[in-house]
């Protein structure tokens, strides 16, 4: 034992997958400890905040500012707001509207903004212009306003005696704020999902209940078809007969199918992750029975088998001592298919709607089809996503590795 | 072409044995589960219906349409009887739509997806994998990280990916559809090159999954065939590369036709959910509407076609595998 283990660790492809898989278990394990936020708690009021520090505004006017001299911070405030495309679209509305086009200087910034506001009337209908696009310069023409201002930004409180506004502050251009002096920010390292919940805890939360159901799921799978092996490749006969026709079925009979007509069937309310684990596990067992049996049945009148038998041994002390031990790194390789393949049958099933109810716990899948709902895709909000897509991948590839790895261990005909 | 014959009806036989119980699964399913499935959809059609009397009258009217009333095997006679006449009864989702129109509108799209994407799939899989094995050394070692890491991809995974490079950032092709969505289907030039179009990324994220997998099959199919004792013995004989090389691909082929036969129906199952990801008014967009709108009678349809499909794409397969392997023809003449 000690030595089989060595030896698969000296494997590279083993190793690597491993400390994949090794390390995406322990941040599931410890980031929860750290940081015990609810996973399924809506902290944001909108959808898809982008990833960054969120720093609350309120008490940054509270805290000192620190007048910072900085020359180019003007210019950074302008290409902030004024970005090449903007100036582009300015440009068009200017065009459309009349001016010529040569009149027009897209780089000076200053001229651009003043016919820009001698020119620009919200109301003017621009002929093909959508609604949408109207709106953008609506927007757009907000955003400009004051923009060449060297003015600071007063800020007023309403009495509470008077109703009436009375100046309190005055923020500078200048005006710094030093970050470790704001006492409420929040790190979002993923941003928000489509409710406004921190992606990286529902990530992390996930990512354990999809370990979960893998594991549940790959570890009915992988019992059922060692046992269904078992019993057909070592009784043989009738029973073989049977259960060599019903897993012949099952091979052909689309999974994916069943999966979809039993999780319809169970409804909305009773499908909790471990239902679900059942039920895929209950689905992909054929696989592990078809192969356990043929091996069995190679090992079926080996000697040291014969050798038991004859000592009167049981079927399932033969069995447990003489069978087993043979085929344990077959079924050790095939449990860790079964575990990847579950992960990724949740994630297909959730996707069409049919995956754990929703109230409860995030899974791999289920974040996948929120986002998919949302369109995420579509919208460009990568990290509704893409993380999700890449946990899916690191699970499956590090689990595939691991098995690709200990097949070479355990066959050394496919050793390179 | 006499020594096929009983390998024929063999397949022929198993074929209709796995379709018969694929069917006995699709009635009885849903059937075995606790409650009364006529109340469930009721419910679930009826809510927020305050109507009672309407209550009732949708729920004798598919009482009757399931024969749910009756016992199980008189069911079953009944939902076998309507099925070989193409009857499913209505859509919940699409009322009035039947069932079989929602199906046939949707199942070709299904069908000139797939079935090339995956036999396109296959074959540049095949050939990679078979390349690898032969010239080893870069190719080996850049081809097959990439094939085991895209083999470990979702179907979705790769749809979203493609969809969110070639259709959102690059606009080269639409995000979603089978055809424009100002275009009413004929037979214009406008609107098959709409199609056509639309077609694209669907297909070749199909193709991307299915790649991964194949090759890394036919690689070690090819390694281990590389090795065999035939090729050291050719090769003493001096018999030539070329030839060799035949002779080892035929061989390392034929697990992979098997490979083919057994692994569609996950392929299928993949490519559905990938459909659903680009709209693609297929089978799996389908399926999604009839969750989604808690369509029994849909989703039901939508199951037994898929699952036949899949069922003769198997037997087809194996039919094709009987011609190429030459072992068969030897088994069955003896």
């Amino acid at each position: 034992m000690k030595h089989t283990i060595q030896q698969i660790f000296q494997s590279g492809k083993f190793v690597f997958g491993f400390s994949i898989f090794a390390t995406i278990l322990l941040i599931v394990i410890i980031y929860p400890l750290v940081i015990t936020d609810a996973p399924l708690a809506i902290i944001g009021q909108g959808t898809f905040f982008p990833p960054g520090i969120y720093v609350n505004v309120y008490d940054s006017m509270d805290s000192t500012p620190y007048i910072l001299n900085l020359d180019d911070a003007v210019a950074k405030r302008i290409a902030g707001k004024l970005g090449d495309q903007e100036r582009l679209d300015i440009k068009d509305w200017l065009v459309a509207a009349g001016i010529p086009e040569n009149e027009i200087d897209t780089s000076n910034t200053e001229q651009l903004l003043e016919q820009w506001v001698n020119n620009y009337d919200p109301q003017k209908k621009v002929a093909g212009m959508t609604f949408a696009r109207q709106r953008y310069y609506q927007r757009l023409d907000a955003s400009l306003d004051g923009l060449l201002s060297i003015e600071g930004v007063t800020v007023a409180q309403k009495s509470l005696e008077t109703g009436l506004l009375e100046e309190i502050d005055a923020v500078g251009q200048s005006d710094y704020v030093n970050i470790s002096e704001v006492t409420n920010k929040r790190v979002l390292l993923l941003g928000t999902d489509n409710f406004g919940r921190d992606m990286l805890t529902e990530l992390v939360s996930a990512t354990a209940t999809s370990l979960k159901i893998g594991f549940v799921a790959g570890i009915i799978a992988t019992l059922i078809g060692l046992t269904l092996g078992l019993l057909g490749g070592y009784i043989g006969g009738t029973v073989d007969d049977v259960i060599m026709f019903v897993t012949n079925l099952f091979i052909v009979i689309p999974s994916f199918v069943l999966l979809i007509l039993i999780s319809y069937s169970i409804g909305q309310e009773q499908r909790g992750p471990i239902t679900v684990a059942a039920v895929i596990g209950f689905t992909s067992w054929v696989w592990t029975a078809k192969a356990v049996r043929s091996q069995v049945v190679s090992l079926r009148n080996r000697d040291h088998v014969n050798l038991s038998k004859l000592s009167g041994h049981s079927i399932v002390h033969i069995i447990i001592s003489d069978i087993l031990p043979y085929i344990a790194s077959y079924v050790v390789m095939a449990l860790i298919l079964q575990i990847s393949s579950g992960i990724l049958a949740e994630a297909g099933l959730s996707i069409l709607g049919l995956g754990p109810k929703t109230t409860d716990v995030p899974t791999l899948g289920l974040m996948m089809n929120w986002a998919m709902i949302y369109q995420a895709h579509i919208l460009g909000r990568w990290w509704a996503y893409l993380p999700v897509l890449i946990t899916i991948a690191l699970i499956t590839f590090s689990m595939n590795l691991m098995n690709t790895g200990l097949d070479q261990v355990f066959n050394p005909a496919l050793r390179d | 072409m006499k020594g096929y014959r009983k390998y024929f009806l063999n397949k022929m036989l198993w074929f209709v044995v796995t379709l018969v119980a694929a069917f006995i699964l699709n009635f009885i399913l849903p059937r075995l589960m606790p409650g009364d499935p006529v109340a469930a959809i009721v419910s679930r059609l009826a809510q927020g219906m305050s109507n009672s009397t309407g209550v009732q009258a949708i729920y004798e009217q598919y009482t009757e349409l399931f024969g749910t009333n009756k016992p199980m095997l008189e069911q079953f006679f009944i939902y076998m009887k309507n099925v070989v006449r193409g009857d499913f009864g209505f859509s919940f989702s699409q009322y009035p739509r039947p069932v079989s129109e929602v199906i046939k509108a949707s199942i070709w799209w299904t069908i000139a997806l797939q079935f090339p994407a995956i036999i396109v799939g296959w074959i540049i899989g095949n050939s990679l994998g078979a390349l690898a094995a032969y010239l080893k050394g870069g190719f080996d070692k850049v081809l097959m990280p990439v094939s085991i890491f895209v083999s470990n991809l979702p179907a979705f995974g790769m749809a979203v990916i493609l969809l969110v490079i070639f259709a959102v950032n690059l606009k080269w092709f639409p995000t979603s559809g089978g055809y424009g969505f100002d275009l009413i289907p004929n037979m214009s030039w406008k609107f098959l090159w709409s199609v056509i179009v639309h077609y694209q990324l669907p297909f070749w994220s199909i193709v991307a999954i299915t790649i991964g997998g194949q090759a890394i099959g036919m690689r070690s199919m090819a390694i281990y065939e590389l090795n065999a004792d035939y090729v050291k013995y050719s090769r003493f004989m001096g018999i030539k590369d070329r030839k060799i090389i035949g002779y080892v691909f035929r061989n390392a082929m034929l697990p992979q036709v098997t490979g083919l036969a057994l692994s569609i129906g996950t392929m299928v199952g993949g490519a559905l959910v990938a459909e659903i990801i680009f709209s693609y008014p297929g089978l799996g967009t389908t399926l999604l509407s009839g969750v989604m709108g808690q369509d029994y009678p849909l989703i039901s349809a939508a199951t037994l076609i898929i699952t036949a499909m899949v069922l003769i794409a198997n037997f087809l397969i194996e039919i094709l595998y009987g011609f190429i392997d030459p072992r068969i023809k030897a088994a069955q003449s003896d």
